[in-house]
């Protein structure tokens, strides 16, 4: 009983630990206060003015961007990981270790490794960094946990259904948007989801690749900000707002995991 | 036309192609560009300048050497804090719910430098000074979740038999954990050190953030080069990087795919 209790105490310090300089943000996101530890009382203003624009044009814009990156981002990267995942167990196992460990590397790889490759790539052929590259680069770092989420739901479904599929005369897109999608539309909505948040967090990768247009995303627009040394208010509540979203997204994602177990 | 094309479109593992082209494109070509930007000089000709510039450079090698320290000493104190966290969370005893650990692994998902700015908040909020301190607890705060999590997973699937077969073997509660538990939960150990140490020895513009620019990382070196213009050199320092980053995978080779499997993130 006292090993269980002091079990349990230790979780909940770490826990305590892990949260607490979240929950110091959360709370001072209530109040008015430029510098943060003052408490003036309690308000909603930083609130409202994020969403009623007394806060400054770029923060919008990136919120903007960062949305429009990780929307665009992930769908490609659905799209073209899920029909990755159809080819790629479909191929012999020696080519198919190949795919699996190029797959692999953009995972592995630190990010400021990536980063640093794709903006010589981008610098070599003289293409102009900004929006398109920033997309192309998220849509290479998200591809492969698509690909990951998608391979199971595969490796569950009845091989012979596709085939019978085009022996009673579906041509190949009809066997595959009546067969093979409902199959894996599970796995690719986690990957979606998946590729979506991590497109939205993503700073080390965003940052080689988004060029000196004047273009921001959060992470660069937040990373600017504390470099000059104080923090925005209004990013108060809008971390408040965005590691809510984040518990939301997860906890759909993780009932969804658990229901495809069962 | 049309037919071979359809044909072509039958063999479902063509549909590998277009993935394979643009792993090619964007994954290969640019790790190939590293190697060959860090070999070269800016007139494109072959050289060692780069990684003699490294050697000899004493606050490159420096930073290079003080960031493995501090990723060591990150790793180590994630491991201390982490493993008893994984086993409690992984133990039907304690019956921990799901729900603690989606809050262990939760904050892995809030980006970074929010993270990071929180620390400094949470130092700034407690009067605590900024600097090697809030570094490590900043770092070990951003990743310890990465240790949590992998070592949960080899523990949770652990086979209960083998603990019951060495306790009535008549070994006591520690022989058990030292000869039994702890040999089994090895692989989430490793890919755990390889989760935690990777991102730490990685990481740029945080150190700068928890110490009030007072101390730079390996990272930061890269970042700047590059931003600086001087290419072939951060190429060199990225493939140095990059080394040390295979030699920790091949080290701990034991990583396991378990994380992966399953399409669930939790």
């Amino acid at each position: 009983m006292m090993t269980k209790w002091m079990a349990k105490g230790y979780l909940w310090l770490l826990l305590a630990l892990l949260y607490s300089p979240i929950l110091i943000i959360m709370i001072f996101s209530f109040t008015e206060a430029k510098v943060l530890g003052n408490w003036t009382g309690f308000s909603t203003k930083l609130y409202s003015s994020l969403f009623t624009g007394g806060v400054q044009r770029s923060l919008v814009s990136a919120l903007w961007n960062t949305f429009a990156i990780a929307m665009i981002a992930a769908t490609v990267s659905t799209l073209l990981g899920s029909i990755a995942a159809i080819g790629i167990f479909n191929l012999r196992s020696r080519t198919r270790q190949v795919m699996n460990f190029a797959n692999a590397i953009p995972m592995m790889n630190a990010d400021i490794i990536t980063g640093v490759s794709l903006f010589l790539l981008f610098v070599s052929f003289g293409v102009s960094q900004g929006f398109t590259t920033v997309v192309l680069a998220h849509i290479t770092f998200c591809t492969p946990y698509v690909v990951l989420s998608v391979m199971p739901r595969l490796k569950k479904m009845n091989q012979n259904v596709y085939e019978t599929a085009l022996d009673l005369g579906a041509t190949p897109f009809q066997a595959l948007r009546k067969v093979i999608l409902p199959e894996i539309r599970p796995g690719m909505i986690s990957g979606f989801i998946l590729a979506f948040t991590l497109s939205i967090d993503d700073f080390a990768v965003t940052i080689f690749t988004i060029g000196n247009e004047g273009l921001e995303t959060l992470s660069t627009f937040i990373y600017a900000d504390a470099r000059k040394g104080g923090l925005t208010p209004e990013l108060r509540p809008l971390s408040t707002i965005i590691f809510v979203t984040v518990l939301v997204l997860l906890i759909v994602i993780n009932k969804r995991a658990e229901k495809s177990k069962s | 036309m049309v037919s071979k094309i359809s044909a072509f479109f039958m063999r479902r593992r063509n549909w590998t192609i277009p993935y394979a082209l643009f792993l090619a494109v964007f994954v290969v070509m640019p790790l190939l560009l590293i190697v060959f930007y860090a070999f070269t000089d800016a007139d494109g000709a072959f050289t060692f300048a780069n990684f003699r510039k490294f050697m000899v450079h004493p606050e490159a090698m420096n930073t290079f050497v003080y960031s493995i320290g501090i990723a060591i000493i990150t790793t180590l104190v994630c491991l201390i804090l982490g493993y008893p966290a994984a086993y409690i969370l992984s133990q039907e005893r304690f019956n921990t719910s799901r729900t603690m650990v989606v809050l262990f692994i939760l904050p892995m998902w809030v980006n970074i430098l929010i993270r990071t700015l929180a620390t400094v908040a949470l130092f700034d909020f407690l009067n605590l000074p900024l600097g090697e301190g809030a570094l490590v607890f900043g770092m070990v705060y951003n990743f310890l979740p990465f240790m949590i999590y992998p070592i949960y997973n080899t523990l949770q699937k652990m086979d209960r038999n083998l603990i019951e077969a060495a306790q009535d073997l008549g070994a006591n509660p520690f022989q058990v954990f030292m000869k039994t538990i702890l040999p089994l939960s090895m692989p989430g150990v490793m890919s755990g050190i390889v989760m935690v140490f990777m991102p730490t020895v990685s990481t740029f513009a945080i150190a700068e953030l928890l110490t009030m620019n007072n101390i730079k990382l390996f990272g930061t070196t890269v970042q700047e080069n590059i931003y600086n213009g001087m290419w072939n050199y951060g190429a060199a320092l990225s493939l140095i990087m990059l080394l040390l980053i295979g030699v920790t995978i091949l080290f701990t080779n034991d990583e396991d795919n378990a994380s992966n499997e399953g399409g669930g993130v939790i």
